[in-house]
């Protein structure tokens, strides 16, 4: 989903107490100010430039084949239809592919056009470019395949025993962690199995994108790119291009909680400009977006946790199984996040978690936002108020008992030296006030389950409160090298940031106008649009930008104001240390000197670039064992939700949040991020799930696909961000977006348990899991 | 794309274009076209046909415009007329849809989902169709729904002719979240005191609305007309159970005759219709 969507459909808390603490003094700039988007408003009037309204002169459209089928052979590939159709200038299929025939974000493991076996509903087959894009469709729907349908494996537990469906097997990851002692047992002993759902990211804007030919024979690719130098290594590499022969424009992204909406978007696009030498656009129809980008991975969980008479954990056996679909994409990094955290924000000594990811013909699954992370955070969750239940302990005073808090070691082996507020975040959520009862404020509008004109009926309706802890890693894991580059030049009063860093929504324009502003006292900043001209920066996710990128721009920008105050310092016999830049003034610790930045910058051009690149990480071993992350975030949610218990329609009246946030650098972002997130997660509770029986995706639409609207996004209340610096990241902050969807979900679930007394071991929950029926 | 003035023009010009398909609201043609399963090679706008966006009155019927849209029926005026129908227009979708898709799309559609089509069967509401030169014939609105007459070339729903029978009538609407949604069940319930009838329909279960006609008529022989109308709550879960159980009927016992389970879902389906039916009399009658 957009993030930008999702923050116009959450309410705006209202409750005096729910303001995180505001500082005495509303600042405009810097730091800590809340500096409106830069793109806000184009956004909201309609002059945003999206991939979509990209337009060149003599443009190609491109039309996409796609698989009908989960599995198939592909027998024969028939295209002279197809090339006669006039208005047809090229048709392409694996035979034109001159580079590297697989691609893949992981691994390479995904063919560019499929050759002879189509793996998933939706693989590309082949692509046309004619002169109207009906023309194209046309054209790609006359392209006549003669398949063999092959059975599909769409259940990942028979993957193991299936026929390999790729030539790379269909096991693609095994993390089995082993921590402490095995023979430990508790006295209490509960069991659970969880199944979570496929969601999807659903993007609002769907995939668009224009290749443009250069003179030179290489190809420019203006997409809404989220990592443009991969996706320029992976296009140069299919095209058999050297990279610099490959530029990567990135055009407006229409909000992306995933890497990259398809990873494999832009290729045919540019294979069709070189073919052609015209360029070629292709603007993806809302039912290619569903069948082309990754999506979450459908997870199955087994879990035993073990507990003494007090409710203190004593060993937790898990084994986890992710559906990766056709290819590997992130997978890998997914079960390695599932794993690590499959005990959730707890102290727990004993630890064996089995995970494995298989490949299945599912539609592929990928990076959504707390990939891995969300899936683990359902189930442990669902495990404590187990627990709790069956000790007759409170679910809220059961989780206390175990949190986690610095200094204890994850499963992993991993000592967290990060602050882990882990007991401040749910004590917050739990003493702030509940919501009233309808029969307490009578004059309020009471919006039932169901909504407004459904069918809830009062008298069937039952209150419940149910707790989630969550947590997840920033940054890229086990020992990806993280690292980000980014320009600061200041010329005549006004800077300018250059990193290829993506605005995704996630606001990281923004908040590199504020670091220059806080840094340089410049109030004037520009952030440049990005291309692969400039350094990488990487990917956008984990809060990657915030860390390392912001790092970068920090640095590049103290560089500069080295540049600029040294010269003075020296004048005045100081060093440059003692002068400060405020509100646009240069002023010396004494008073003595005085001047204006602009009155300093006077004919110069200054220039820095810097790089960031934070503590070094190690995979996990053969044991599941190593340092493998930099960082990590916690949250903490209650939720309240109102069920009607005969028809089973959940509504979710409140979700108070605590978040581990290290700084607040801007306020009014940070809140539109949380509440983002936890409207996702509202999403993958309740309503979110790309249905796919026998691989075959059913309503590809954002009718049958129920994203949450305003109606379902209840009341977010932030009740308390933790401000304690991690000391390790720039500025100290944290990644706030991944951690309101990793735990909303399992609050949610947890708050119907405590209304139903239903066990609801599955997402998103179905109404018959809220059904309390009569026997 | 044709945009007539009136019914006989917009009839004249698919007469003359046989392949053109008319337009009112577009909600569902328009996401057709943009998918690519429809390809029109003409239009007929039916938006400015000023005699089929509102309604009239006709012998203690109300004729409805077909081109009236689910904004105009859910306001109050049309509430206190038909109660039911007003409340399946307000649930029939976000505010956008409603102020474009007219009651007459929703019937030419038949989507199985479509939130008017069980009240139209539970109010035996009657279609106008209008033909060539100025031909106007009826149809029962069940009748087109279940196929059993079809719209001949040329032909457009004029009006809806829909009894008033100055009774409560409750529509009633299950669906997957709280916005607004697509049906998984409904249940229109409307109460005829002068021929002492009930009347129910359950949509979004089958193709079709379905009409428990034997749970209507049991209902019926319960309820004191003439007095206090309302009944104990064990005859309206049993009334809910009676037209649950009519609409997804158990299914055949195996050939050895062992009883056969309903899968989870179905059953999940057939109590929310008892629910609803439950829900929907029991407020009709209070």
């Amino acid at each position: 989903m957009s993030n930008d969507a999702a923050a116009a459909t959450a309410t705006t808390p209202t409750g005096t107490t729910a303001q995180p603490a505001a500082t005495s003094e509303v600042r405009q700039h810097g730091i800590g100010a809340s500096l409106p988007s830069a793109h806000g408003r184009a956004k909201t009037e309609g002059t945003f430039p999206y991939a979509a309204d990209l337009w060149a002169e003599g443009l190609l459209w491109a039309g996409i084949l796609r698989s009908p089928h989960p599995h198939a052979r592909i027998v024969s590939i028939d295209t002279t239809h197809a090339r006669e159709m006039p208005g047809v200038r090229a048709v392409v299929t694996h035979e034109d592919v001159p580079g590297a025939a697989v691609h893949g974000r992981g691994s390479a493991d995904r063919p560019v056009f499929a050759s002879e076996v189509v793996r998933h509903h939706g693989e590309p087959i082949a692509a046309v470019a004619a002169d109207h894009p009906d023309t194209a469709r046309m054209a790609a729907a006359a392209i006549i395949v003669e398949y063999e349908a092959l059975d599909p494996v769409t259940d990942p537990e028979k993957a193991f025993e299936a026929e390999p469906l790729h030539p790379d097997g269909n096991l693609i990851r095994h993390i089995p962690l082993r921590h402490g002692d095995p023979e430990a047992t508790g006295e209490i002993v509960v069991d659970g199995l969880y199944r979570i759902g496929r969601q999807d990211p659903a993007p609002i804007g769907a995939e668009a994108g224009l290749a443009v030919p250069r003179p030179d024979g290489g190809v420019e690719l203006y997409v809404a790119s989220t990592d443009p130098h991969a996706d320029r290594d992976r296009a140069a590499a299919v095209y058999g291009l050297d990279p610099e022969r490959v530029k990567v424009v990135v055009t407006g992204v229409p909000g992306a909680t995933a890497d990259r909406e398809d990873p494999g978007f832009q290729l045919p696009l540019g294979l069709l400009a070189l073919k052609t030498g015209c360029p070629v656009k292709l603007t993806a129809t809302r039912e290619e977006s569903f069948l082309g980008h990754a999506h979450r991975h459908p997870t199955l969980l087994r879990y035993r946790h073990h507990a003494d008479g007090e409710g203190r954990l004593v060993k937790v056996e898990a084994q986890i199984l992710l559906d990766a679909g056709a290819y590997a994409d992130t997978s890998s990094q997914a079960l390695a996040a599932a794993v690590s955290f499959a005990c959730g924000p707890y102290a727990v000594p004993n630890a064996f978690i089995e995970g494995w990811a298989v490949r299945t013909n599912n539609p592929p699954s990928g990076h959504v936002r707390g990939e891995g992370a969300m899936q683990v955070c359902a189930a442990y969750e669902a495990q404590m108020d187990k627990l709790a239940k069956k000790l007759g302990i409170d679910p809220a005073e059961l989780r206390l008992r175990n949190v986690m808090s610095t200094g204890d070691v994850l499963p992993t082996g991993q000592t967290v030296t990060c602050p882990a507020p882990v007991e401040e975040l749910l004590t917050a959520v739990r003493d702030f006030p509940l919501p009233p009862l309808p029969k307490d404020s009578p004059e309020d509008e009471w919006v039932l389950p169901g909504g407004p004109e459904g069918a809830g009926e009062p008298g069937a309706v039952r209150r419940g409160v149910g707790y989630g802890l969550g947590m997840v890693h920033m940054l890229g894991a086990e020992g990806t090298d993280e690292v980000s580059t980014a320009t600061v030049r200041v010329q005549e009063g006004v800077a300018t940031v250059l990193c290829a860093a993506v605005e995704t929504g996630q606001g990281f324009s923004t908040l590199a106008r504020q670091i220059v502003q806080e840094t340089l006292g410049i109030d004037e900043v520009h952030v440049a649009s990005v291309d692969t001209d400039q350094p990488p920066a990487g990917p956008g996710c984990r809060g990657r930008h915030t860390w390392v990128s912001g790092g970068a721009v920090e640095r590049a920008a103290k560089m500069v104001r080295t540049q600029l105050l040294q010269p003075l310092a020296h004048k005045f016999g100081m060093s440059a240390e003692l002068l400060q830049i405020t509100d646009g003034k240069i002023t010396s610790y004494d008073g003595v000197l005085s001047t204006t930045v602009t009155e300093a910058m006077e004919g110069k051009e200054l220039w820095a670039t810097a790089q960031c690149r934070p503590h070094p990480t190690e995979p996990l071993d053969d044991s599941g064992q190593g340092d493998a992350f930099v960082g990590l975030a916690f949250c903490a949610i209650r939720a309240v939700v109102d069920v009607d218990i005969e028809l089973g329609s959940v509504r979710v009246v409140e979700l108070a949040v605590a978040q581990d946030v290290g700084r607040v650098l801007n306020p009014a972002q940070l809140k539109a991020r949380i509440e983002a997130g936890v409207t996702q997660g509202v999403g993958a509770a309740l309503t979110e799930n790309l249905r796919t029986p026998r691989g075959l995706v059913r309503h590809p639409d954002l009718t049958g696909y129920a994203l949450p609207t305003a109606l379902d996004a209840p009341d977010i209340r932030i009740v308390k961000l933790v401000e304690e610096r991690d000391v390790v990241a720039p500025f100290g902050a944290k990644s706030v977006s991944a951690v309101p969807v990793v735990t909303s979900p399992a609050a949610i679930a947890s708050a119907v348990r405590a209304a139903t007394g239903r066990p609801v071991n599955r997402l998103p929950i179905r109404p018959q899991a809220a059904v309390v029926t009569a026997q | 794309m044709t945009l007539p003035g009136s019914l006989d023009e917009a009839v004249a010009a698919l007469t003359a274009m046989p392949a053109a398909v008319p337009v009112a609201g577009g909600t569902d043609l328009m996401a057709a076209v943009n998918s690519g399963l429809l390809r029109p090679a003409a239009l007929v706008g039916l938006g400015r046909i000023s005699e089929i966006r509102g309604w009239q009155y006709q012998d203690g019927h109300a004729l409805l415009g077909a081109g009236l849209t689910h904004a105009r029926m859910g306001r109050p005026d049309f509430a206190a007329l038909i109660p039911a129908l007003a409340a399946a227009a307000r649930a029939a979708g976000p505010p956008q849809i409603r102020n474009a898709g007219t009651l007459g799309g929703n019937i030419a559609t038949a989507a199985p989902t479509g939130d008017a089509l069980p009240v139209l069967a539970a109010l035996e509401a009657t279609l106008i169709i209008a033909g060539p030169d100025g031909a106007r014939r009826e149809l029962p609105v069940s009748h087109l729904l279940a196929g059993m007459e079809m719209l001949r070339a040329g032909e457009l729903i004029g009006y809806v002719r829909v009894p008033l029978l100055h009774a409560p009538q409750v529509f009633l609407k299950a669906t997957g979240r709280t916005g607004p949604g697509r049906a998984t069940a409904s249940v229109a319930v409307v109460l005829d005191p002068a021929r002492r009838g009930v009347r129910c329909a359950v949509g979004a279960v089958a193709p079709m609305p379905l009409r428990p006609l034997e749970a209507e008529q049991w209902v019926a022989s319960l309820i004191d007309w003439d007095g206090e109308r309302a009944l104990v709550p064990e005859a309206l879960t049993a009334f809910g159970e009676y037209v649950a159980a009519a609409c997804i009927p158990d299914p055949a016992p195996a050939e050895d005759g062992t009883p056969q389970q309903l899968p989870p879902a179905v059953l999940h389906l057939r109590r929310t219709v008892a629910v609803l039916a439950r829900r929907a009399l029991g407020r009709a009658l209070s």
